[in-house]
């Protein structure tokens, strides 16, 4: 599929109820370009095995997405555990049952918080890095000289990047879900005389496949939305760089919104 | 038969005309130059050519094949015969003078990396630019960069090359330069160049055909001396400009 297309209308709307459904169809228009784009994303997937110079983007895109971000993320699930740690860990003591502060903050960890900040913190760092590239590339014609030489910039860019996250987001989700435990046993142990031992046997006692795979599949879902998203707003920048910009702005507020959306949706489907 | 052609083409942006009943035709091998002043769509006449857009109404018919509403695949097919030398360049920024240029053929063809750097060497060599093979884009002057984009668009020997303002912002030494290399490899390949410029001279000494675009629609069409020799009071006005003369 092309990726460099032209405004739908090449005319002023005559009136504001034509400005209505013009915008309306442009936002079903985009909604149904985006949907070509993941799908044939997910096409040019084998692709990105296959051929050399792709793996080594693949390879390059992975470094990015998981290596990078690890510093972030530690820090950011670290924090998240601990605070977690602490607010129930306060109220448990309450009722003296700080024995299950293991068990709560896992079980938080697992099935929501670990997969959702992993996701913002990929769709911030990384998401937004990505449409800025694209954007950058598609202003400065870049993207049109790939198409002119028939290289498609679906299966050349799309491709090792929406993958990368794919293959990184539940692997970093469940990276988050390990260093929020025990920061959460950090603070249990420093701050509410809960022994680190006695937490981690509460905290691997309730855990549960579903839950492991519940998380794992959340992530997954974030990472292919993280980067679809990404990827479509990047192809569609116009106008220079106040486009990148506003094209970077899109891409972290739409995967924000989705995020909360698909995650809500997985919990309801999934815990019934 | 032409192997490019316009037909009536109308193409407007916010409803008004940039090209307004735009009719002409290519004939394979010659070295076609599309003048006019900034603004009269000289770009988007180029640009329709490999449908990064599209006309409101009329047809663009390359090869036979109207260009269009032919078929992803068409085109596809249609653009691995053609090159198309961007007014930036458009190098990627994250590849080196070298790596760009082996890109199309690294993507598009089954050639082992031997051949791959053997096709590489020697266009960066027709263009002078050996030297900065291992620079990023980023690390070499403008006028370095389209000969590297010059590079990446001859190296796969395409039919068809279409340079949207070769030597806009170079110096005159440079623009000879990128000149002579348009007209070598229109000589030695017999490759069908467009050029779109408003350096006139420049055009006038490779052209063998120009077109003169005004208010979105074309004023002059014929050989370079032809144009020279055109009565047509705004091909005179343009003439006289590009030269300083107050008419």
């Amino acid at each position: 599929m092309t990726v460099v297309r032209e405004p739908i209308w090449d005319d002023a709307p005559r009136s504001k109820f034509a400005s209505v459904v013009r915008r309306s169809l442009t936002l079903l228009s985009s909604l149904g370009w985006s949907a070509r784009i993941l799908l044939s994303t997910i096409a040019a997937f084998p692709s990105v095995i296959v051929r050399r110079t792709s793996r080594a983007e693949f390879v390059h895109q992975l470094y990015v997405t998981g290596i990078r971000t690890l510093p972030v993320l530690a820090v950011v699930s670290l924090f998240m555990g601990m605070i977690l740690a602490l607010q129930v860990g306060l109220e448990l003591r309450r009722f003296n049952q700080e024995a299950f502060l293991g068990s709560a903050v896992m079980i938080s960890l697992m099935r929501e918080m670990a997969p959702f900040s992993c996701a913002l913190c990929l769709a911030s760092c990384v998401g937004s890095a990505i449409a800025a590239e694209l954007g950058t590339m598609k202003v400065n014609d870049e993207i049109a000289a790939l198409e002119i030489m028939s290289i498609s910039p679906v299966r050349f860019l799309s491709a090792p990047r929406i993958l990368a996250l794919v293959v990184m987001s539940p692997i970093l989700g469940f990276f988050c879900c390990v260093i929020g435990v025990m920061g959460g046993g950090l603070v249990g142990e420093t701050q509410l005389g809960v022994d680190f031992a006695q937490y981690m046997v509460s905290a691997m006692g309730i855990v549960d496949l579903k839950d492991l795979y519940v998380g794992l599949l959340k992530s997954f879902i974030f990472g292919l939305v993280i980067g679809t998203v990404a990827v479509t707003q990047g192809f569609g920048a116009t106008h220079g760089a106040t486009g990148v910009g506003k094209a970077t702005q899109r891409s972290v507020i739409i995967n924000f919104l989705l995020i909360l959306m698909f995650g809500y949706m997985v919990t309801r489907i999934c815990y019934r | 038969m032409a192997l490019i052609e316009f037909k009536n083409v109308v193409k407007k942006f916010d409803g008004s005309s940039v090209l307004d009943d735009v009719s002409f035709s290519i004939e394979k091998g010659e070295v076609f130059c599309v003048i006019g002043p900034s603004g009269v769509g000289k770009s988007v006449t180029l640009k329709h050519i490999v449908r990064l857009l599209s006309p409101t109404s009329g047809d663009v018919i390359v090869d036979g094949v109207n260009i269009t509403d032919c078929s992803d695949d068409e085109l596809f097919s249609l653009r691995s015969r053609m090159a198309y030398l961007f007014q930036s360049g458009a190098l990627l920024a994250w590849k080196t003078v070298a790596e760009n240029v082996a890109l199309p053929l690294q993507e598009c063809t089954s050639l082992d990396d031997a051949e791959i750097d053997s096709k590489v060497n020697a266009a960066l060599e027709a263009v002078e630019l050996s030297a900065a093979a291992d620079k990023y884009p980023s690390e070499i002057s403008g006028g370095m960069q389209k000969r590297a984009a010059l590079a990446r668009a001859m190296v796969r020997q395409a039919e068809i090359v279409l340079y949207d303002e070769p030597t806009s912002g170079l110096d005159p030494v440079t623009s000879v330069m990128i000149h002579k290399l348009i007209k070598k490899f229109n000589k030695e390949r017999g490759v069908t160049s467009v050029v779109v410029t408003h350096d006139l001279a420049g055009a006038i000494s490779i052209a063998d055909r120009l077109l003169l675009l005004r208010n979105a629609r074309v004023a002059f069409c014929g050989t370079p001396q032809d144009f020279l020799k055109s009565t047509d009071p705004y091909a005179m006005e343009y003439v006289a400009a590009t030269k300083g003369i107050t008419i």
